[in-house]
């Protein structure tokens, strides 16, 4: 390559983004020199992975309308429409998840679509795709670029015998084997790996970078990303918040600036960092022991042991914690660590297993009949899906669960004959209609019609409606305006005081947990990082979401 | 361990079954070793071919292109042809190859791309387009063959002067290939019998000693069928084949990689209608007949259940799958007729038998397809949670 050192392998210039009139882009703008390693971070919906679509010239934005600002690559502007044009460019790209065929060899992954051929009189008259395959130098290949990175896996094992690990060294020995390749983006490249794994993959990276190849290294591990790389660039909602050497940033300070302005306010008053690091290092006890400031009862509510759950994304692996009865118990961390899967597990919509406790008695779990018999009420996440009936009424979406689980609304001999008794239906919707301030029609206008966070409401109602003795939460506020944002989370905290119910609230937006819930849990990789407190500083939990902590077992503390 | 035990059950349940029943039905049929290995060998010839195109979409992913019957309508189409112009023989053969090539070509184009629009539901999307191709084919034969078409023979048409008969004598070419090469296995002792009722001629023959009876051998048929297995393996090995089983691994990694996804799943099924019109053409030379309208459909369905029967599943399919598959469903044809009527005097009693069989077979074959998967997609869910948690 011909490329002087000083001039940027990568820029991007004002690189901004809107989705159907939502910004999720503004303004971005840094270089990348060869040989290079930069850290991305932000949190989730931080507009990393809108970038990345950007860059790779992904469908998904141009079919929403394409980007505005410009990239340059070795000081030529280019555009790319599809994923190819940027491999063609030699700009690589490790995927957070896997994109490795399950049934082949690490060789034939590596060599994915640029297998070696045999020459043939065939490839003549027809084209390429009828050579056959040259196996040994496939082989040879494979083995350089994993001899590359220095791990020690053998090219002709198959993919699905392969431990975690080694499915992200393929990954990125495919990347390696591209000749051409220039820019490495890996996004993160480490959240699956073990320590020792991720350290031979951070030598690695150094490896390729000496050789000239800059790479944009993205990830959650703050520490690792303090060690690899030489400058860091911090996303917040959708801005460049910092570009700066990496000497110049510790990690608390980045996960400071990851997480938000009101923590950068805490930093100025720098009254935090002794307290913070004994309240981290007690953790187990402050939250188990200390007595809440409001609701002092003794006996949990729910107690959850050793709960793993298999929900595809959210993979909760080993959670136990405690909930106190009449308590606001918020479950945060980053997406995909398994923070749904654990309010989700413990209604039995997947697969789980371990013990929990509802009010000292345990649950059956696989069973969603059983936890809504025991006056659990839960609202998903998935509100158009698993929420709501969309093409019925909203009296029949309120009061369906009820009906369901608990015989009301019915009119009738139980087991012999019941018919619906349409009165209380409209009855009992119209009081929820008004006390929500639910915007519609009447009880009659289908749920499907309602706006998003009418449709929070009504979920909301639909569990008020079963009287619950605990209440689950799933992602309160996604997807609705800020308006309903503060007239759903108020309902809660007025529903929580008005009635004692216990309330457990999942939700990816840390600020929202920390305003409304008298602690909060931080999931990390399927397990639970740390509980603390809601008015601890928010990088203590910016520190637990990005596994910088030491993991605190509370059944140990126990 | 116990989950390995189920697998392996799981994978070869249908083959042992059958064998076990064949097992029962031979020796009640009361049919003699060289009467049955001459039916089989007959059959390997007649079938084999037709089964063996339903191997590439496999490999793809697609499942079983029930939508081969495309194929064999279009090598019946140019069976018509080749009748009607009084071409007889191998020629006869190779232009009705000819004809139905670029027919087959059109058609597997067409429902590629309808298959592509459909991904995931690919064998009830063929299965039904299977169906729609038929009302086409019909609306040709039945409406335009002799009307639009030009038809001068009248044999082939219908009393009314346009359509064509529903059976329609193949005699020009009936056999050609499988004579084409003659020979013989027969005893040491019935040499010279043989020799004398068949009169000269040249005959490959292969003696063997305390064997009874003769039995032909479909030779050229049979070097044909090996020749197309060693065009699947050889295939296997080609860039395109290699490109083929990683989309029927996972579509959105091949596509990620740059490996033209949609192109490749229409060549496989476009390889795999043309090859099912030759597999008809060789199918209806050994039958002699051609039912107009009858005769593609059957193809499909037993091609399928003959390949599931040789413990085939809906994703993995290999050669041997295939003859294991050919040989057991029909030996259960030839002897299940006989064995039934032995057995309670009613020689319907097979009939129903095999029909039974060939659909529950297939449905079997399904369900336990789903199953599979459903297990899979657990184990896998599992293994994300790695070793932590209950197991």
């Amino acid at each position: 390559m011909s490329d002087s050192n000083s001039m940027p392998l990568l820029e991007l210039q004002h690189i901004g983004k809107e989705f159907y009139g939502n910004r999720v882009l503004t303004d971005i703008s840094f270089d990348v020199m060869p040989g290079e390693i930069i850290g991305l971070v932000g949190e989730n919906g931080a507009g990393k992975s809108t970038l990345l679509n950007i860059l790779f010239g992904m469908p998904v934005i141009s079919s929403t309308g394409g980007y505005e600002g410009d990239i340059h690559i070795s000081g030529k502007p280019v555009h790319f429409t599809s994923p190819n044009q940027a491999l063609a460019q030699g700009i690589g790209m490790v995927h957070q998840e896997f994109s490795l065929i399950p049934g082949f060899t690490a060789t034939e992954n590596i060599l994915l679509n640029r297998e070696v051929l045999n020459g043939s009189l065939m490839s003549y008259v027809f084209s390429d795709r009828v050579s056959t395959l040259d196996r040994d130098a496939m082989l040879r290949r494979a083995s350089d670029a994993l001899n590359t990175l220095g791990v020690n896996i053998s090219p002709s094992m198959t993919v699905n015998e392969m431990p975690v690990g080694y499915k992200q060294f393929i990954e990125i020995a495919r990347e390696i084997d591209r000749k051409n390749t220039r820019l490495l983006f890996l996004d993160e490249p480490t959240a699956v790996l073990t320590e020792q794994e991720a350290e031979i993959l951070l030598i690695a990276l150094k490896k390729l970078a000496k050789q000239g190849i800059a790479i944009v290294f993205i990830s959650h591990r703050l520490s690792e990303v303090k060690t690899l790389c030489s400058r860091i660039i911090v996303l917040r909602d959708g801005r460049l918040i910092t570009d700066s050497p990496a000497e110049e940033l510790t990690t608390r300070q980045i996960a400071s600036l990851m997480v938000g302005r009101e923590s950068e306010r805490r930093i100025e008053e720098a009254e935090l960092p002794n307290e913070a690091i004994e309240a981290n290092e007690t953790t187990a006890t402050v939250t188990l022991a200390k007595p809440l400031k409001k609701k002092k009862k003794p006996k949990p509510a729910l107690k959850v042991e050793h709960l793993w759950v298999d929900m595809p994304g959210e993979t909760v692996r080993d959670v136990s914690f405690e909930v106190k009865k009449g308590e606001i118990f918020g479950i945060g961390g980053l997406a995909g660590h398994g923070k749904l899967g654990i309010p989700n597990g413990i209604m039995g919509l997947y697969p789980s297993g371990g013990k929990v406790r509802l009010f000292g008695k345990r649950l059956a779990l696989n069973k969603p009949r059983a936890a809504l018999g025991r006056k659990m009420a839960f609202v998903s996440e998935d509100r158009r899906g698993v929420g709501l009936l969309l093409d019925e009424p909203l009296d029949w979406n309120i009061t369906f669960t009820a009906m369901q689980t608990q015989g009301r609304f019915l009119l009738g001999i139980p087991f012999i004959f019941q018919v619906r008794n349409e009165y209380a239906m409209r009855k009992e919707t119209e009081k929820y209609i008004e006390a929500l301030s639910i915007k519609c029609t009447g009880p009659s206008q289908k749920a499907g019609e309602l706006s998003g966070g009418n449709q929070q409401k009504l979920c909301l109602a639909k569990a008020f409606v079963l009287r619950p003795n605990i209440l689950l939460i799933c992602e309160p506020t996604r997807g609705i305006d800020i308006g309903a944002k503060t007239l759903v989370l108020d309902t809660l905290k007025k529903y929580n005081k008005d009635n004692g119910t216990t309330i457990i609230i999942t939700s990816s937006e840390l600020e929202e947990l920390r305003s409304v819930c008298d602690r909060v849990a931080i999931v990390d990789k399927g397990e639970i990082a740390g509980v603390l407190p809601a008015s601890s500083p928010a990088e203590e939990f910016g520190m637990l979401m990005m596994g910088e902590k030491p993991r605190i077992e509370l059944s140990k503390s126990e | 361990m116990i989950r390995k035990l189920i697998d392996l059950i799981a994978g070869n349940a249908v083959p042992a079954i059958f064998i076990i029943i064949s097992a029962f039905a031979i020796p009640l049929s009361g049919f003699s070793a060289s009467y049955l290995v001459q039916e089989l060998l007959t059959r390997i010839g007649r079938n084999s071919f037709l089964i063996l195109s339903l191997l590439i979409p496999i490999m793809a992913g697609m499942g079983l292109n029930f939508g081969m019957v495309l194929g064999a309508m279009a090598g019946q189409i140019g069976l018509l042809f080749i009748y009607d112009w009084g071409v007889v023989g191998i020629p006869g053969m190779v232009l009705a190859c000819l004809i139905g090539t670029p027919i087959a070509i059109v058609l597997g184009v067409f429902c590629g791309a309808v298959l592509n629009r459909a991904k995931g539901r690919e064998m009830v999307t063929s299965y039904i387009l299977g169906f729609f191709i038929n009302g086409v084919y019909q609306l040709v034969v039945l409406y335009l063959m002799g009307w639009v078409i030009p038809i001068t023979n009248p044999t082939l048409l219908l009393s009314r002067g346009y359509g064509v008969r529903n059976a329609v004598s193949l005699v020009g070419i009936r056999g050609v290939l499988d004579n084409l090469i003659p020979a013989v296995i027969s005893g040491t002792t019935q040499t010279g019998q043989f020799l004398s009722t068949q009169g000269s001629g040249a005959f490959l023959m292969f003696q063997l000693p305390f064997f009874d009876g003769t039995i032909r051998i479909p030779l050229a048929t049979l070097l044909l069928i090996a020749l197309f297995c060693i065009f699947i393996v050889w295939f296997r090995k080609t860039k395109l084949g290699q490109d083929m089983r990683a989309i029927g691994q996972s579509q959105s990694v091949s596509d990620s990689s740059g490996i033209p996804v949609n192109r490749t799943r229409i060549i496989a099924i476009v390889i795999s209608t043309v090859l099912a019109c030759y597999g008809q053409i060789i199918y209806l030379q050994n039958m002699g007949t051609l039912n107009t309208y009858n005769s593609h459909e059957q193809a499909g369905m037993f091609s399928i259940a003959a390949l599931l029967i040789g413990g085939a599943s809906v994703s993995r399919a290999s050669i041997a799958n295939v003859f294991v598959g050919v040989i057991l469903f029909h030996l259960m044809f030839i002897v299940a007729p006989m064995a039934g009527k032995n057995l309670i005097g009613e020689a319907q009693i097979g009939e129903y038998f095999r029909v039974f069989v060939s659909y529950g077979i297939i449905a079997i074959a399904l369900v336990l397809h789903a199953w599979k998967r459903n297990r899979e997609r657990e184990a896998s869910r599992r293994s994300l949670r790695g070793n932590r948690g209950g197991r």
